[in-house]
């Protein structure tokens, strides 16, 4: 058969001849491939010092977003769990009370909002079917931890701080509806 | 006794002694990177500008580890093993020629710590002995892992010695004397011994190889199979010792093999130099010999996977002491042929 790549070889089991025996060729030949690669470009990314560019669809940790009042989008409706396929998001819902406007954008609101980031996947379902555009995957990295009950991140991880937003436009074009 | 001469000969002593460690602390550094640059990695950086400080690291580490003696070693010859590895290691710089004589303060003084007039053969007895530090401890550890590799070191010396004799027998024929130093002057210039020699040098070399134990030869200590040969038992610093014996006989041989076949501190046009700008240049030349030699030793064990055993040995018994006998043989005539002998 015709090979598609022009590579192949046909083996032989011939006996060697005499200059082959001697094996000086091969071996310097192989030394001329390692050479090759001493005076090659490494490709390695010193890591602390030089961060890798991340690519503008990169899937990171999740953030849950809040409106421009600063209130949270989320209202517990349970898509974003039924719609993950590792099984890593759990919530408890509950009704927003009186005076608690400014908190909550709907009446309603998770209690708790737990991602399982060990077992999440970071495939990015969560944020696509969220109706009310709470949850977003971000191009942070999930830091590493020594033990396996924190990386269940809760609301205080993955509410954005109204101090210090987290920009999504990056590889999202939504996000910035306002009515709803 | 002359105190200046006993001065002058311990400040060599010492000097030897630290570039000795020297280079073999930075011969495993340079190792690492070469390998990391052959396997296309980057290799030590963290330790100080490009990891330059990972020696230093390498050796404090190596102090601070647990200092074991298996219990059914035998102790004394546990501990003298490592012991014999180094001193045999560190002996053999003695006889070096490592340039041409130095004037300082009104004295001729020859960088040379002593002009044996029987030079290589010191050299090969060293050599020999050094096979006792592997061995010893190999047997002392009471492990089996460690006994292959000390009966693999063993054997493989001992037929490896024999080849490279021979092969030195044909240099010791071109120069016409045993010391070091007149081997040396005889390549005046760029009239080197490689030129006239190359079969010889190569014989030389691969014994070299396999005299320091390095890949492809690097049976007694092969990590796969025998779990790093005869220091398998060993930690802390007497395993240290083992490694930097194994890097400082690297360096010797390296500087034996520039001595025979490389001109040792001959360098073309020099001639144009005298006195001590001579010494410096010499010295200089010495070096970057011996330096290239290190690196072709490591680059070779980053290409060449290593030996079966019985290969090995085919390779010493069945090849290299006949092509090293021819070589002698011919040799031999040709001189005899020259100097008149068959008129």
């Amino acid at each position: 058969m015709k090979s598609l790549t022009n590579r192949k070889k046909v083996v032989s089991d011939k006996p060697m001849t005499f200059t082959e025996k001697l094996y000086l060729w091969a071996i310097a030949k192989g030394m001329m491939t390692t050479f090759k690669h001493m005076l090659r470009k490494r490709k390695t990314i010193k890591y602390p010092e030089e961060i890798r560019v991340f690519a503008p669809v990169y899937r990171g940790m999740h953030v849950l977003k809040r409106d421009e009042e600063g209130r949270e989008n989320c209202t517990a409706c349970g898509l974003c769990a039924v719609a993950c396929p590792a099984e890593a998001i759990t919530m408890v819902a509950n009704e927003r009370n009186k005076g608690e406007e400014h908190l909550y954008r709907e009446e309603k609101y998770a209690e708790t909002y737990e991602i399982n980031m060990l077992r999440c996947i970071f495939c990015g379902l969560c944020e696509e079917a969220c109706p009310k555009e709470a949850v977003f995957l971000t191009d942070r990295i999930v830091p590493t931890e020594f033990e396996r009950n924190d990386f269940i991140y809760g609301k205080d991880k993955l509410v954005e701080p109204l101090d210090q937003r987290i920009d999504i436009t990056k590889r999202q074009h939504t996000g910035k509806r306002t009515k709803i | 006794m002359d105190t200046g001469l006993l001065i002058e000969k311990s400040i060599l002593v010492v000097l030897l002694f630290l570039i000795s460690l020297g280079i073999a602390a930075y011969s495993t550094y340079f190792e690492r990177k070469l390998a990391a640059w052959i396997q296309d990695r980057v290799g030590p950086d963290r330790a100080g500008p490009f990891g330059i400080l990972q020696p230093i690291a390498d050796g404090t580490k190596m102090f601070l580890k647990e200092d074991f003696i298996p219990k059914n070693a035998d102790k004394w010859l546990f501990i003298i093993g490592p012991g014999i590895a180094m001193f045999t290691a560190l002996i053999t710089s003695a006889i070096i020629p490592w340039g041409t004589d130095l004037e300082l303060f009104g004295r001729k003084i020859p960088l040379q710590v002593t002009d044996f007039n029987i030079g290589i053969l010191y050299l090969f007895a060293v050599l020999s002995i050094s096979v006792y530090g592997i061995m010893i401890g190999g047997w002392a550890s009471n492990n089996k892992y460690s006994l292959y590799g000390a009966i693999r070191a063993s054997s493989q010396m001992i037929s490896y010695e024999l080849a490279m004799g021979i092969s030195a027998i044909t240099i010791i024929l071109m120069s016409g004397s045993l010391s070091l130093s007149e081997i040396v002057e005889k390549q005046h210039g760029m009239n080197w011994n490689i030129f006239y020699q190359p079969v010889c040098f190569l014989v030389f070399f691969i014994c070299s190889l396999a005299e320091t134990n390095r890949a492809p030869f690097d049976l007694p200590e092969c990590e796969n199979e025998l779990i790093g040969g005869y220091h398998t038992e060993y930690s802390s610093m007497k395993l240290g010792l083992y490694l930097f014996a194994e890097y400082i006989a690297m360096f010797i041989s390296s500087a034996v093999m520039a001595i025979l076949f490389f001109g040792g501190y001959n360098f073309p046009g020099m001639d144009a130099f005298s006195g001590n700008t001579l010494a410096i240049l010499s010295v200089l030349a010495f070096f970057t010999k011996t330096f290239i030699m290190i690196f072709v030793f490591m680059w070779i064990r980053w290409t060449i996977p290593r030996f079966r055993f019985d290969q090995l040995m085919h390779l010493g018994w069945k090849a290299l002491i006949p092509i090293a006998l021819i070589n002698m043989l011919v040799t031999a005539i040709v001189i005899a042929f020259k100097e008149g002998w068959f008129n």
